[in-house]
């Protein structure tokens, strides 16, 4: 077994080295578990469908970690031609003009046909220049909704799903009452309940049309509607309506285990709860302010896109385009689409997967396309452009801990998370200009 | 025995006992963690008990892939980490010794000075360095290579001071003897020095191999070629799924699997560990 | 004084290789570091600023960088206390037992050959509020443990995840040093009626204060730089900036902040640190050789 299992490694490593006739095209990406193995069958299925490019996928940890280690490799001359980098890399990656070979002009460069009207503008709103011109190919896009466990709902004899944060309280108090010790916990906070709580209520949360209009943005979020929702999550994390689980998605275990019947997560999550869940769970849209806003707007993305970096040869980027055309394929597209949950970024795959009754078969998954299309984007709502936002996430992030674990108001903690961000802001701005 | 007091030996040993209990509570966990399937970690409480998947998953992670992002399975891993721990061991050891005999065993100018630039690598870890030190192996195009694994870690402070401090223990009429019945400096080192030291670089052998195989943020930095990646640094890759579900089971097997070749190092070679380690740090 | 040999070139050639490996993979990022404290760069490298000492300046007026050097002081005294006590008992119950000595110490000291970093998940796992056995437990006890959330808490548990290899170390040297404390003086101590536990605190004790400050020291700067692994496969320097220690942080600032000049400006200030450190030890383990 051993033997035989060497003797393949080696015969697999021969066969690598023939096929190295092909271009290589080197994909850093940033997608373990269930969604790493889908990306390599994707860039195997694409290696298969011609001989001329070989896509190389490399894992390279999470998002924080892949983008730091392209961008090190960047500057050691050693970067991928490819690059997956999550949103709040997107202000970053776009200042590094000397970096990136903008996908536009790849496409156009490379001769692919790539017409920029076909794309979900919700989507790739995130992506464009000022000029509305794509700089990255958007991949794995996701929204926050509302996840919720029927079973328990049920239990408590709670027939609705709450629409309104208000909502969102009395269930709570109503399924402590039934047993239940926690109402709801969430993934990614800042995302959730900062970024997409300022677009659902289209208020800004920088400003300059959150960064889109310059580097001289700085930050908003410690305006009154943001000041109230932390300081009325602080409550709740005292009595329980909300129990704080980390700043990823950790939460995930709590929502499983049924200690917590609500999760506000991001719609990615979705294969990872039906897998895990051993109870029926709908799921909403996310929550707003009755009062404070008449209709809520769309949410913002959430997830990565890809970007080319500079510095290869003119046939890799040949190979590179032809990837990124293969990508954005309605079939490619729609069976990335339903197997992670990812939101689509083209009307076709969109309407494929519609037309194919997924959508209908299992109830849920669209919720997160629908709430992110709703109206027309707004200058709140387009999606944000910070410079070091990485690091600002991890600034709020920080206080936002503060709050839940009783240390500080919510008005002070969100203006030392301005004041701390906005440093970083400047930082970032005079090393760009 | 100074007395009898039965109370106070039984005290003693349960004491140990429970200390023994305590240390090796982490690896029990991770033990029953790794017979439990996967889907046994999302609803909630680790098992207490062993579960029946736990051929399976070893079988998998050891001879196929590791899983949660790693596709390469960890007894190829450990092959990486063999090669990158006996790298650095040997390596450290070569050159230090060669720099001790230098420093002891010759008068030159700037003698003092290279020992302290020698003795000043001796704290500063890699992490503290680690862009800098990044671009200078990327531009010695050393990423994804055994050489940048391992000649980066191999410059050794504790090493040379070992066994300078051997060496300056060598009675001076030993030396002299050997001079006088003609041993060049090559002879002296062969003949007489390298036997001399033999326990010290086993025991030396040791540490550093523990201290090889250990490594995780270096090997976790330049590789990208899974061809290259070692053992203990895939734990952090294992670890950081995005939308996705962690395999506990998966990991604790393969945590283990990691841990496995050191221990036994140190319990195998227990003296020579016990030796090195008060040797080392003396 | 040690007879040498006369060559004047030789010694040169035998040093060459270390002295080759340390310029280049020490000396030069060194150098490479010290220069980019005085300059900002974006994160990509294609145009930098001299700013002279401003990344020094914006380091010292920072408190969150006054808050780091507490944490890394109080983590630091944390595991080296926590490790000694435990290990010194242990140690104290190993002198005493006659019968399976050597299995008892082997059972002890494997901890010291487990990575640092697989024994923070190990720890994590264990107290996971939602699935760690030791938390759920806590939980049932009345203690609401949530590392994510609680600073204290989270630093306890890096705190026992860093000891427990260290455990080991300190054992053995405890060890050592309690069969090196002569017979014949506990016999005359015990002939005089001093309880065991008497016996321990006057005689005993005293002979091993110089191990146990050797130790202390080790441990100190084990804390303060070996424990990288711990912290980032676990906590990751949170909740809020309650477990970032001094490197750390600069690892965070530099390779995941890209902050590349503010982290060189720490990497140096680390560098004066390491530099003192070594000087203090150089001499205390110069004096040391010259009595045994």
């Amino acid at each position: 077994m051993y033997k035989f299992k060497l003797a393949s490694v080696v015969i697999g490593m021969s066969l690598a080295g023939s096929a190295l006739a092909a271009t290589e095209v080197e994909w850093w990406h940033a997608m373990g578990g269930a969604n790493g193995e889908k990306v390599n069958e994707i860039a195997k299925a694409f290696n298969d469908s011609q001989d001329a490019y070989s896509v190389k996928p490399v894992y390279k940890g999470n998002y924080t970690e892949t983008m730091t280690s392209a961008i090190a490799a960047f500057r050691a001359k050693q970067q991928p031609a490819i690059v997956q980098v999550f949103e709040v890399g997107t202000a970053s990656m776009m200042a590094a003009k000397g970096a990136i070979y903008p996908v536009h002009q790849l496409m156009r460069e490379s001769g692919q046909p790539f017409d920029e009207s076909t794309y979900l503008s919700a989507v790739t709103g995130y992506y464009t220049s000022s000029e509305g011109k794509m700089l990255s190919m958007p991949f794995n896009s996701s929204t926050p909704v509302l996840y919720y466990n029927k079973d328990l709902f049920k239990k408590a004899g709670i027939t609705q799903a709450p629409k309104t944060w208000q909502e969102v309280e009395t269930t709570a108090k109503k399924l402590q009452q039934s047993g239940v010790s926690c109402g709801f916990t969430t993934a990614w906070q800042s995302w959730v309940h900062l970024e997409n709580l300022s677009s659902r209520h289209n208020v800004p949360f920088a400003s300059l049309d959150n960064g889109f209009g310059g580097l001289k943005t700085e930050l908003t979020f410690n305006g009154p509607l943001q000041v109230a929702h932390v300081k009325k999550m602080g409550e709740w994390q005292k009595s329980g309506v909300f129990s704080y689980s980390g700043r990823t998605n950790d939460g995930a275990a709590k929502f499983y285990s049924q200690e917590c019947a609500m999760f506000t997560e991001s719609s990615a999550g979705y294969a990872g709860i039906k897998r895990n869940a051993k109870f029926e769970f709908g799921v909403t849209e996310l929550p707003y302010w009755e009062g404070k806003v008449k209709q809520p707007s769309n949410t913002i993305i959430g997830g990565a896109s890809l970007w080319v970096l500079q510095g290869h040869s003119k046939e890799e980027y040949k190979g590179v385009a032809s990837f990124l055309s293969y990508l954005s394929r309605a079939s490619v597209q729609a069976d990335w689409h339903q197997f992670s949950g990812y939101l689509p970024i083209t009307k076709a795959a969109y309407s494929l997967t519609k037309g194919q009754g997924f959508y209908a078969a299992n109830p849920g998954t669209e919720t997160g396309v629908t709430q992110m299309t709703t109206g027309t984007p707004t200058a709140n709502t387009k999606g944000l452009r910070l410079g070091n936002f990485v690091q600002i996430r991890g600034v709020i992030d920080e206080e936002l801990e503060s709050v839940w674990s009783g240390d500080v108001d919510a008005q002070t903690a969100l203006n030392t998370a301005v004041k701390r961000g906005n440093a970083l802001l400047r930082k970032f701005e005079r090393a760009n200009d | 025995m100074i007395e009898n007091r039965p109370w106070l030996t039984f005290v003693s040993h349960a004491t140990l006992l429970l200390g023994i209990a305590l240390v090796a509570l982490p690896v029990w966990m991770a033990l029953v963690a790794s017979t439990h399937p996967a889907s046994a970690f999302g609803v909630g409480h680790i098992p207490l008990w062993f579960g029946d998947s736990g051929v399976d998953t070893w079988k998998t992670v050891l001879l196929e892939k590791a899983g949660n992002g790693i596709d390469t399975p960890v007894f190829f891993m450990m092959l990486n980490s063999l090669i990158m721990a006996l790298g650095i061991t040997f390596g450290k050891i070569a050159i230090s010794l060669l720099s001790a005999y230098a420093i002891v065993f010759f008068r030159f100018p700037f003698r003092d000075l290279c020992f302290w630039i020698i003795f000043m690598t001796l704290m500063l870890p890699v992490e503290v360095r680690i862009v800098p030190t990044y671009e200078v192996v990327a531009n010695l195009d050393l990423l994804n290579s055994y050489t940048g694994l391992t000649l980066p870690l191999i410059a050794s402070a504790t090493a040379t001071f070992l066994f300078r401090q051997c060496f300056l223990s060598i009675p001076g009429e030993l030396v002299e003897a050997a001079r006088i019945d003609g041993a060049g400096p090559f002879r002296f080192f062969f003949d007489i020095l390298l036997p001399l030291s033999r326990t010290n670089i086993a025991a030396l052998f040791v540490i550093l191999f523990i201290y090889g195989w250990n490594q995780y943020l270096w090997p976790l930095l330049i590789t990208t070629d899974d061809a290259y990646y070692t053992l203990v640094m895939s734990i952090k890759r294992m670890l950081s799924v995005t939308d996705g579900d962690i395999a506990w089971n998966q990991i604790m097997a393969t945590t283990l699997l990691a841990m496995l070749p050191p221990v036994a190092v140190v319990i195998g070679m227990q003296k020579l560990f016990v030796k090195g380690l008060v040797d080392s740090e003396k | 004084m040690t007879v040498t040999f006369p060559q004047k070139g030789l010694p040169w050639l035998l040093l060459l290789p270390q002295l080759l490996v340390t310029a280049i993979f020490f000396l030069w990022p060194a150098e490479q570091a010290l220069e980019q404290a005085f300059y900002q760069e974006d994160a990509f490298g294609l145009s930098r600023e001299f700013v002279g000492f401003e990344n020094f300046i914006d380091l010292f007026t920072d408190p969150l960088y006054y808050q780091s050097m507490l944490t890394t002081l109080f983590f630091s005294f944390s595991v080296a206390i926590l490790g000694i006590s435990v290990a010194l008992l242990l140690a104290v119950m190993a002198d005493r037992v006659i019968r399976g000595k050597l299995a008892y110490q082997t059972l002890l000291i494997w901890p010291y050959a487990v990575a640092p970093a697989l024994a923070g998940v190990l720890w994590w796992i264990l107290f996971d509020p939602s699935m760690g056995p030791i938390a759920l437990w806590l939980n049932s006890a009345g203690v609401d443990w949530n590392h994510y959330l609680n600073g204290n808490q989270a630093m306890i548990l890096v705190v026992i995840a860093s000891t427990w290899k260290q455990i080991s170390y300190n054992f053995l040297f405890f060890l050592a040093g309690l069969q090196a404390v002569p017979r014949s003086l506990i016999e005359a101590a015990s002939i005089d009626g001093a309880s065991p536990f008497k016996r321990f605190w006057t005689i005993v004790f005293p002979l091993l204060s110089p191990t146990t400050f050797f130790l202390l020291v080790v441990n100190l700067v084990y804390a303060f730089f070996e424990t990288f692994g711990v912290i980032d496969a676990t906590t990751k320097g949170g909740p809020g900036q309650s477990t970032n220690t001094l490197v750390y942080k600069v690892f965070e600032d530099g390779f995941v902040g890209l902050d590349l000049g503010g982290s060189a400006a720490q990497s140096v200030v680390l560098m004066g640190i390491v530099g003192l450190m070594t000087v203090i030890q150089f001499r205390f383990i110069e004096r040391k050789v010259q009595y045994s």
